[in-house]
């Protein structure tokens, strides 16, 4: 039942591309870009325990950074990711060494996440090498020949880069809640001081936690830059970037593997096509997407506050 | 024998109140050893500074020969510390199993390895049958047990049980007295225990250290203290004997 459902699945997201539109193809990417971003926030708030309200900034580092090395080295972005990878742990371990130095827990560290990325979004708005608050363009390979070593195709080649990325922070988050650092992440989550008492120190657990989080986000960052090739920190790095990433773990799951896919899954379709039926119908109303997220949010926490997935799981039999 | 844990004039001061005043004692490696009190004397707040969960206002505290005040918790548990709380702390949304194998990971790197050592202390315990229930699901004397269970996976050398038997019937006093005599025996765990239960500390208890106070009272074997007429007045004839 269960291998036969993911092989069904499998199949379907392989075989999409041949009957789906553009449109649809769009919204796909979109959700397969929000699992990856929930996967990374959920390790770090659903397994470890600690609140981020602004992994924009880890997705935008990681997008500035492979942009910036394209533009002036023309360093491919299969390379410029590391780079990203590493200029948001970096970032990361500022705000973990930090908040866990100086005692700085629960909603004091996210609003230490908040500031950081807001800083952050500032000085690069006046940075002259970021393109400042100008923004940043990525052109499209000069010939007009699409490279995938170069992250330069069409919405299919995206399709199949934003899947494979999405199911691949899947299995990682799927093998780190069984390895060893999960299980020692969700004491800590659970209670910091028994975890202490049995041995895990809890610097270090917590610091993983970040590490790995910002470094999974930030390569979200990488096709947020090269599919959409143009980046503006006021977008990049604004706060509802932050907070969008993190309504799929929420309404999917926290701490599940499969809730911030799940989340996904539900959220962006449900917001897009809201979005296009309130563009439909003449109006504009740019906020309806934010209100229908923050209405989907609270009636999804009053019935089923652990989630969706947990829930599902147990319909489906497969838990 | 040699002394495995030596605490020398331990202090703990809480603003004004003295919890702990300056108390001395040792305890050898394989003892039973029990602390007892009425409440409020300082048992539990000793436990915490022989555990690293607070810092000693003054005084030393040494695990084999080493300096261990002052320690993070979780260094002293490396050593071989391992520790229960009075006020049980489980990992709520994990299950009985997961809750001992963070126990047993302290030890082993390897997640399959931790399993297999948390069924063990299960089987041993006598809660296997609950091992894929979450924690937060559990009545008291079980989380106690979990307590056990974790601090008993981390394999220590020093197992400070913090009223364990409390809620518990008589027959499971007597089953948890045996178990710890069994752990003792083979593993040759060093077991200090806080108690009000009197049934369980005369059973198991080869030494009896009595707080007042935040002071110690009174050291001896268990039928040594209870005939101080010190600890008679302080403790036994009003506190809660079982
Ligand atoms: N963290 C703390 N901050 C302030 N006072 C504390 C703290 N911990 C304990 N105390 C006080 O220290 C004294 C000793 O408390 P402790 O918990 O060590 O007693 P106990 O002997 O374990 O009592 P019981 O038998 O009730 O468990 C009490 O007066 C208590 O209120
Ligand atoms: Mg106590």
């Amino acid at each position: 039942m269960r291998w036969a459902l993911g092989l069904a699945l499998a199949g379907a997201l392989l075989a999409a591309p041949l009957v789906a539109g553009r449109y649809e193809l769009s919204v796909l990417i979109l959700v397969f870009q929000f699992v990856l971003m929930g996967q990374a926030w959920n390790l770090m708030m659903g397994y470890a325990g600690q609140l981020s309200l602004g992994h924009a900034l880890y997705v935008g580092l990681g997008a500035y950074v492979p942009a910036l090395l394209w533009l002036h080295f023309g360093v491919s972005p299969l390379l410029g990711v590391f780079a990203g990878m590493a200029a948001a742990m970096l970032a990361g371990a500022a705000i973990g060494w930090l908040g866990l130095r100086f005692g700085i827990e629960g909603v004091y560290f996210a609003l230490l996440t908040i500031a950081f990325a807001e800083i952050t979004r500032v000085a690069f708005d006046h940075l002259p090498v970021t393109g400042g608050a100008g923004g940043l363009f990525l052109p499209v390979t000069p010939e007009g020949r699409a490279a995938w070593w170069m992250l330069d195709g069409g919405p299919v080649f995206f399709y199949y880069v934003t899947l494979a990325l999405a199911a691949g922070a899947t299995g990682v988050v799927a093998w780190l809640a069984r390895s060893r650092m999960g299980f020692l992440w969700r004491a800590v989550r659970d209670d910091p001081v028994a975890a202490e008492a049995l041995g895990v120190n809890l610097f270090r657990a917590r610091m993983q936690a970040i590490l790995v989080s910002s470094a999974m986000a930030s390569v979200a960052g990488v096709v947020v830059a090269f599919y959409y090739r143009n980046l503006f920190p006021s977008q990049v790095f604004d706060m509802s970037r932050s907070i969008e990433l993190i309504l799929a773990p929420i309404i999917g799951g926290l701490g599940t593997v499969l809730g911030p896919v799940v989340g996904a899954a539900l959220l962006t379709p449900a917001g897009e096509a809201l979005a296009a039926l309130v563009h439909r119908a003449g109006l504009d109303a740019p906020g309806v997407k934010a209100v229908a997220y923050g209405l989907l949010l609270i009636a999804v926490i009053w019935v089923r506050p652990s989630g969706i997935w947990p829930w599902l799981a147990r319909r489906l039999g497969v838990s | 024998m040699s002394a495995l844990l030596e605490v020398e004039a331990v202090s703990r001061r809480f603003r004004g109140l003295l919890a702990v005043d300056a108390v001395s004692f040792g305890v050898d490696a394989g003892e039973l050893f029990a602390v007892i009190g009425p409440n409020g004397a300082g048992k539990t707040t000793l436990f915490n500074l022989i555990a690293g969960a607070l810092p000693p206002s003054a005084g030393t505290i040494r695990l084999a020969g080493e300096r261990i005040d002052g320690l993070r918790p979780d260094a002293i548990a490396a050593r071989g510390v391992g520790r229960t709380f009075q006020i049980v702390r489980p990992f709520p949304a994990m299950t009985v199993r997961e809750n001992i194998m963070v126990g047993s990971l302290m030890r082993t790197p390897h997640a399959a390895a931790a399993r297999a050592k948390a069924d063990a202390v299960m089987e041993r315990l006598g809660f296997a049958a609950l091992a894929d229930r979450p924690a937060a699901s559990l009545t008291l004397p079980d989380r106690k047990r979990l307590e056990v269970a974790r601090a008993l996976a981390t394999e220590p050398r020093l197992l400070l049980l913090d009223e364990v038997m409390a809620g518990l019937r008589p027959t499971e006093v007597d089953a948890m007295v045996a178990t710890l005599r069994a752990i003792n025996a083979e593993h040759g765990t060093t077991i200090v225990l806080i108690e009000h239960v009197m049934r369980a500390v005369m059973a198991l208890a080869g030494r009896v250290l009595v707080l007042h106070h935040g002071a110690r009272i009174a050291l001896g074997t268990p039928a040594e203290v209870v005939a101080e007429p010190e600890v008679v007045r302080s403790y036994l004839g009003t506190g809660p004997v079982h």
